[in-house]
């Protein structure tokens, strides 16, 4: 089959590949590109493993085309340290024991991502409401919802 | 697996496209890239047009327009929309919103597809290239439909005439148990002067619920009013068992969650 070339941004960087018509944008990440940080978990839409952060909202990269994503801007879970180091987001799941075995975990980074983009300060109910399409086996669910408030609440402290 | 996409600017050549022997439209990918990925080899080339009117919403006279590419989470977030912003935000979690579409929805088969519920207690009319269709003639007929659905169109409901349920097990969102979506029109008395009932996961595809329907008319929305249409709430229903429910629990609990969608 003929390649196809797709070229985005992946975190902040210009990304270029050859891939196969028709591979998911989680195949191209992980077994092109190299960014492992997305997991395929169901490959069904269903547990949120896989999100990423594409032109701003939050997608599920099993289901997504890469080729639909040409000149796309995308952020991973690998893609929010900065010089080594972690993102609050990242810091808040430490400090709050939110990860387990962890497989969930840079899914669940992703929807909190963009829901502290968007509302900085969210109450619990949007929390959950925020994580409701990442399913976590592990911990159940609690230490993960407070670890969102925790680092919202450390990016409030450090804005004022 | 490798499927070979194919992009069009227009829906006219995209369905040219797809008269070819194992191609499905791509809309957000949450039904077709699924079917892929659990090995439907029955799918091996995808075909999606980019034509702008497919993302379009249109508000005008009291009607709106949506295009088949539109999102939930776009329906759900537009001032205009903001009755059927319930029924948008029962899809999936917030990434399959992004994702999923109004076309999409239309194909989702139970215990999928909540929105296209609301669409068919709205009366809503199915845009393709070939025509429009009334909502109930496209679903009894929409796995052998070839054309791309470009659009639908309904009437925007009057302040408080629309209601929608959804019931699952998973908080806040899960997999429907079933789906209500109903326009129920008072008169100045209270009576019900008209009544349109869609339920989800009752059949194979969402159905309307015509004898209570016809059972609420001339009635009030009070406990004893609407327990004529309640008794018959299950007629014509065939619900299936799936993981999510049985066949025996959907039928009993319909009428409790109807019952309770019209005294809300």
């Amino acid at each position: 089959m003929a390649k196809v070339p797709v070229q985005f941004t992946l975190n902040g960087s210009e990304t270029a590949e050859f891939i196969d018509s028709g591979t998911t944008l989680l195949n191209a990440l992980r077994d092109k590109i190299g960014d492992t940080s997305p997991k395929g978990g169901c490959h069904q839409g269903t547990c949120g493993a896989c999100s990423v952060i594409i032109d701003g909202e939050l997608r599920l990269s099993c289901l997504t085309l890469a080729e639909t994503c040409d000149g796309a801007a995308i952020t991973t879970t690998s893609g929010l340290s900065q010089g080594g180091v972690l993102h609050p987001l990242q810091r808040a799941f430490l400090d709050a024991f939110a990860t387990q075995c962890g497989f969930c975990t840079p899914g669940m980074i992703m929807a909190a991502k963009v829901l502290l983009d968007h509302t900085p300060n969210p109450s619990r109910d949007e929390v959950v409401e925020a994580l409701s399409g990442n399913i976590c086996r592990c911990t159940g669910y609690e230490p993960i919802i407070q670890a969102v408030l925790l680092a919202a609440r450390a990016n409030s402290q450090n804005a004022a | 697996m490798a499927l070979a996409l194919q992009t069009f600017s227009t829906v006219k050549d995209a369905n040219a496209a797809l008269k070819s022997q194992g191609t499905r439209y791509l809309g957000g990918g949450t039904l077709v890239v699924r079917a892929a990925n659990e090995g439907d080899v029955s799918v091996f080339g995808l075909v999606r047009s980019t034509e702008p009117s497919l993302s379009t919403i249109t508000i005008s006279g009291g009607k709106a327009r949506i295009g088949a590419s539109v999102t939930m989470a776009v329906i759900a977030r537009h001032p205009d929309l903001a009755p059927l912003a319930r029924a948008a935000r029962a899809v999936g979690g917030p990434a399959i919103r992004n994702m999923a579409t109004v076309g999409g929805n239309l194909f989702a088969p139970t215990p999928y597809g909540d929105f296209t519920v609301a669409l068919l207690a709205l009366d809503a009319t199915v845009s393709t290239d070939h025509g429009e269709l009334p909502i109930e003639e496209f679903l009894a007929s929409r796995y052998n439909s070839r054309g791309i659905v470009t659009a639908v169109s309904f009437a925007i409901p009057a302040q408080g005439s629309f209601r929608f349920l959804k019931i699952s097990r998973v908080k806040p969102k899960g997999v429907s148990v079933l789906s209500i979506a109903a326009v129920v029109e008072q008169a100045v008395d209270g009576a019900v002067s008209s009544a349109r009932i869609a339920l989800g996961c009752m059949a194979d595809r969402p159905l309307r619920a015509i004898a209570a329907e016809k059972a609420l008319l001339g009635k009030k929305l009070t406990r004893d009013g609407i327990a004529p249409a309640l008794a018959v709430a299950r007629d014509g229903t065939s619900p299936a068992t799936d993981p999510i429910a049985s066949a025996w629990y959907r039928n009993e609990v319909l009428p409790v969650h109807l019952g309770r969608l019209l005294l809300a």
